[in-house]
């Protein structure tokens, strides 16, 4: 009998972790979804270390907004201290122990004592959140795309944060053994008083209840980060590892335009020959209609989208009233992976054609050609996503798939293809600036 | 630059005017203002001529892959064939795509923008900069997106503009946050989407708020933008929208 909340706590902890492992796995699956890109890890690793540990690890793009950015530090290094505890919540829990490395004596008092300063910081700072989200609306967290889950989303992730910290401190307080050791109960020991009334037994079944609250929260927590914008504290260091180490303005050259092109410009028999026959065995498609004609980088900035939508609050576009949000064209993507995830999981691993696609069906023409590819977004978010990559492969999609640009953007073209100009001007008298 | 190889000799750089530069009636003032500045103190230098086309870069931004390619190869052909090391131009869209995205397509050249090339004349000594007419004057610079966030220079055009004595008043977006006109990303040729404002217009009341009459830039795009929105939004102060090369040019009464 007395194994039996062991064998409970294996059972939970085997069953979250299982659950948060495949869905791990899934996620992986849907980023390979997307094509292969050329990163040369060989070179600039050490670069992209350094990206990984000033943007991910240290925050440095946070703190461009000191107030929120000092916030933000503050729930990131409270989650990530905080955690220490699990590893004695996890033995205790595995090997029916209490409080396993008290016996460290005032080193235990100091990590304790951090984690319940942290802990009362982290309530006070996702309180701010959940004003400035609830009472303040700052702005650019109320757009259309941003009602319904979006935001029901945003608001569970600070109620989540609260519970489990306000279950941390009462699991100490109530805690009549470690209150008694008065070893760091720095915060926890003034609200013990709270608790004076009760029996020592109805205490000691608080504590437990509290505790266990408190693990199965976290464990619930855990397996609630796959659903939720909240998948940033992993995948940002991915994200920032990955990103391009490139100027900015670059765009990438399509290699598949690159061939063809030379096929047309030259008629050299032999590389007609060698080229023809690659495209017999790839018949080519031109810029993305849909997730899987991006690449797996985009579909990884995707998933660690957190929409805080500072992108969209410096879109030239979005800041004159025009439909295109940067932060929407990542939720879109985000959406449809995940609808393309679920058709896979239905039909047995093989997907079956819906009849839906990235373009038309979650993004708007209208929204793609209101970019002026000023890089504002892709400057300024924390996590180096970059939507305008995005937005450029669907851009092609439409003209060299479609063949549906707007009209005045089909004269410019054909002005460039005609006479070498945007303008209908003649190539001869390009050097009339002269007189 | 025909002339040049006619002759056997090479020029120092190769001026790459871009087809606002060649057709526009504003840009074509930037044109020559650099001009006179590269004759004033005898920079060896040729253009294309009529074997300069457009740069592919409206095509690119566009989503038309397979046009600018076209460009970028006829022009990188055109280019080596004269064996082209550096190209200096006033365009930071030519900028921006024969220095990023030439290279991979056999394009390889040393790109400076105007200002960074201007600049580097002052640092040899070639170049000497007065102030003149605008000493003391207020100016503005807006950061054009091409030679901004997208090649990281913000700092050669500043330079230049402290070298005329004048007092550079920042816009609250500046740099990095700098708010683009409106034209990039091939906008310039359409109208724009639906919304509430043009975004030159924006920009143009960022201007305002510096209370300076001049707004400095180094893209003819963001010139015609800027100019646009000084115009439609004037009232008794006058914006003038002035190429740095424009400036310069003036202060040393080229």
């Amino acid at each position: 009998m007395s194994y039996l909340p062991n064998i409970a706590f294996l059972l939970i902890l085997s069953l979250s972790l299982g659950y948060f492992i495949s869905n791990i796995i899934k996620l992986k699956r849907n980023i390979n979804l997307g094509v292969d890109l050329d990163i040369d890890l060989s070179v600039n690793r050490k670069k992209r270390w350094a990206n990984m540990a000033k943007i991910a690890l240290g925050q440095s793009k946070m703190v461009r907004r000191p107030i929120v950015g000092a916030l933000h530090a503050i729930v990131y290094v409270g989650f990530i201290i905080i955690n220490i505890e699990l590893l004695e919540i996890v033995i205790d829990g595995l090997i029916g122990t209490h409080r396993i490395f008290s016996g460290m004596g005032v080193f235990y008092g100091f990590l304790i004592a951090s984690f319940e300063l942290l802990a009362v910081l982290v309530i006070f700072a996702v309180s701010v959140f959940w004003i400035r989200r609830n009472l303040i609306k700052v702005k650019r967290f109320f757009e259309d795309s941003m009602k319904g889950w979006p935001k029901l989303d945003a608001d569970l992730i600070l109620y989540f944060e609260i519970i489990l910290m306000s279950l941390f401190l009462l699991m100490n307080a109530t805690d009549v053994n470690f209150q008694n050791m008065d070893n760091g109960n720095i915060i926890s020991g003034f609200i013990y008083p709270l608790f004076e009334n009760y029996s020592a037994e109805s205490l000691h079944v608080m504590e437990r209840v509290f505790w266990w609250m408190h693990i199965i929260g976290i464990l619930l927590f855990l397996n609630y980060l796959y659903f939720s914008k909240h998948l940033h504290i992993l995948l940002a260091f991915p994200n920032t590892f990955y990103a391009s180490l490139e100027n900015k303005g670059k765009m990438n050259n399509l290699k598949s335009v690159t061939n063809e092109v030379n096929l047309m410009l030259n008629d050299n028999s032999a590389t007609l020959e060698e080229n023809s026959e690659e495209n017999m065995n790839d018949i080519m498609k031109f810029g993305a209609s849909d997730v899987s004609d991006l690449n797996w980088l985009q579909l990884l900035n995707a998933y660690s989208c957190t929409e805080c939508g500072r992108c969209t609050n410096v879109c030239p576009a979005n800041i004159t009233g025009k439909k295109l949000s940067p932060r929407k064209i990542m939720m879109n993507t985000r959406d449809r992976l995940e609808e393309v995830s679920k058709n896979i999981d239905k039909n047995k691993g093989g997907f079956v054609d819906d009849g839906k696609k990235l373009i038309d069906d979650y993004i708007s023409r209208e929204e793609l050609w209101a970019c002026t590819s000023c890089n504002a977004c892709v400057e300024e978010c924390p996590i180096s996503i970059d939507p305008l990559s995005i937005i450029l492969d669907m851009r092609r999609y439409l003209v060299m798939e479609e063949a549906s640009a707007p009209a005045e953007l089909n004269n410019m073209m054909s002005n460039i293809e005609n006479n070498g100009a945007p303008w209908p001007y003649n190539q001869m008298d390009r050097l009339n600036w002269k007189d | 630059m025909a002339d040049y190889i006619a002759e056997g000799k090479s020029p120092e750089v190769l001026f790459w005017i871009g087809c606002a530069g060649s057709f526009d009636d504003r840009a074509k003032k930037i044109t020559k203002a650099f001009v006179k500045i590269l004759n004033s103190i005898n920079v060896d230098f040729a253009v294309l001529g009529q074997e300069e086309s457009c740069s592919g870069d409206p095509a690119k931004r566009a989503g038309n892959e397979f046009l600018f390619q076209m460009q970028a190869i006829s022009n990188i052909e055109v280019l080596n064939s004269y064996d082209i090391k550096t190209i200096v131009t006033t365009c930071p869209h030519c900028f921006n795509t024969l220095k990023n995205e030439y290279p991979s397509l056999g394009g390889n050249y040393k790109v400076y923008h105007h200002t960074q090339f201007l600049k580097s004349l002052l640092q040899q000594g070639r170049l000497k900069i007065k102030g003149g007419s605008y000493k003391g004057k207020k100016i503005t610079y807006h950061d054009p997106c091409y030679l901004g966030r997208a090649n990281n220079e913000y700092e050669a055009p500043r330079d230049l503009i402290n070298k005329l004595e004048a007092e550079l008043i920042e816009m609250k977006r500046c740099k990095k946050n700098g708010l683009c006109c409106g034209a990039g990303g091939a906008q310039m040729f359409k109208d724009a989407e639906k919304g509430n404002k043009e975004i030159n217009i924006e920009r143009t009341e960022d201007i305002k708020e510096t209370n300076t009459e001049i707004v400095a830039t180094g893209c003819p795009f963001c010139n015609t933008m800027l100019s646009d929105g000084a115009k439609t939004i004037e009232d008794e102060r006058k914006i003038s929208v002035m190429d740095i090369s424009e400036l310069i040019a003036n202060a040393q009464e080229l």
